[in-house]
């Protein structure tokens, strides 16, 4: 088998950081996507080229059509043609609804929604010649329960489990799956932002007691991703240590 | 690139890459309704044109691509 071309959005930190490595680990190559923290994808780069995988970085607004174009071709030229994509790249901007301006609700659809589609719309060209094809959009609880002050976030995360659905039922036939995977509370850069006592308060209300990591959501992406997941297409596997039962 | 010359490696590529019966494959023939190929096929279709003559095309005109004989009209349209 030849070895598979992986591009995982905002693959430099966080979810998308621990992403990049598993599926590197997993024996794909690795473009790893960034906005602007090209140090942060770097050293991502480094990990995956020291444990003996290889790696790119790119650096893209996968909100814009063209940079997004752009961003495939210079992978496609570095690594060959994407047949995994994992869709993980998303900002918060919270605000109570009566509070949220039009640009923070703006701004986080395009780059949570809008880039999802643009980035699968591009990919699907390569996975369709190539006749198989992985697409895993990173969701969030928040999208299926919402969330007071994510009007925004919820909404983008709940487009992107039904973006799955629907593009699923479009290339289930050529070999393509594509799914979600909904992050409960983990402990990132974006919840570490909300403070220590918010982050206890969170976890006594998860069945598994504390908040989940990176790791945690990379496993099941890395599924997801793999062959053994073929017959799987269209689903959302929540991981959340149960905070949603 | 000759009109005869484009026929005749549109339909080698229909036969060939998507399987179509080549006594069905006229310039009149639409994809959808007479040679069942279904709204994703097209596109697939459309990719392997792509790829065949090393030509572009856009999303807004590949909607108005429903015969063989649009498909032939728009690759001698880009090659010249």
């Amino acid at each position: 088998m030849t070895q598979r071309v992986a591009l995982v959005t905002g693959g430099s930190r966080g979810i998308g950081r621990a992403i990049a490595i598993e599926l590197a680990h997993q024996g794909c190559s690795v473009a790893v996507n960034y906005t602007a923290r090209a140090d942060a994808a770097e050293e991502v780069v480094a990990a995956i080229t020291e444990a003996g995988g290889t790696a790119v970085a790119v650096g893209a607004d996968v909100s814009d059509a063209d940079a997004v174009a752009t961003m495939f071709e210079a992978v496609t030229e570095k690594l060959g043609r994407v047949t995994v994509l994992v869709n993980n790249a998303g900002i918060t901007m919270d605000n109570l609804t009566m509070r949220m301006s039009e640009e923070e609700f703006d701004r986080v659809i395009a780059v949570n929604l809008k880039a999802t589609f643009l980035c699968t719309k591009t990919a699907l060209r390569g996975m369709l010649r190539e006749k198989w094809g992985r697409i895993v959009n990173i969701s969030s609880v928040a999208g299926i329960s919402g969330n007071p002050g994510q009007a925004n976030y919820a909404a983008s995360k709940a487009g992107v489990i039904a973006m799955a659905k629907s593009v699923a039922k479009e290339v289930g036939s050529r070999g393509i799956t594509v799914n979600a995977v909904a992050p409960g509370f983990i402990a990132t850069d974006m919840t570490a932002a909300l403070g220590d006592e918010a982050n206890d308060a969170v976890a006594g209300s998860i069945a598994v007691g504390r908040l989940g990591t990176p790791e945690e959501i990379a496993a099941a992406v890395a599924f997801l991703a793999s062959d053994a997941a073929g017959y799987i297409t269209g689903q959302t596997i929540v991981v959340d240590g149960g905070l949603a039962l | 690139m000759d009109r005869s010359d484009v026929e005749t490696r549109m339909k080698a590529l229909l036969v060939g890459e998507l399987g179509l019966e080549a006594d069905k494959i006229n310039n009149d023939a639409r994809f959808e309704e007479d040679l069942e190929v279904d709204s994703l096929g097209v596109v697939e279709l459309l990719m392997a044109l792509e790829d065949e003559f090393g030509v572009e095309i856009p999303d807004d005109e590949a909607e108005s691509i429903l015969t063989v004989g649009s498909a032939v009209e728009a690759v001698i349209a880009k090659t010249g």
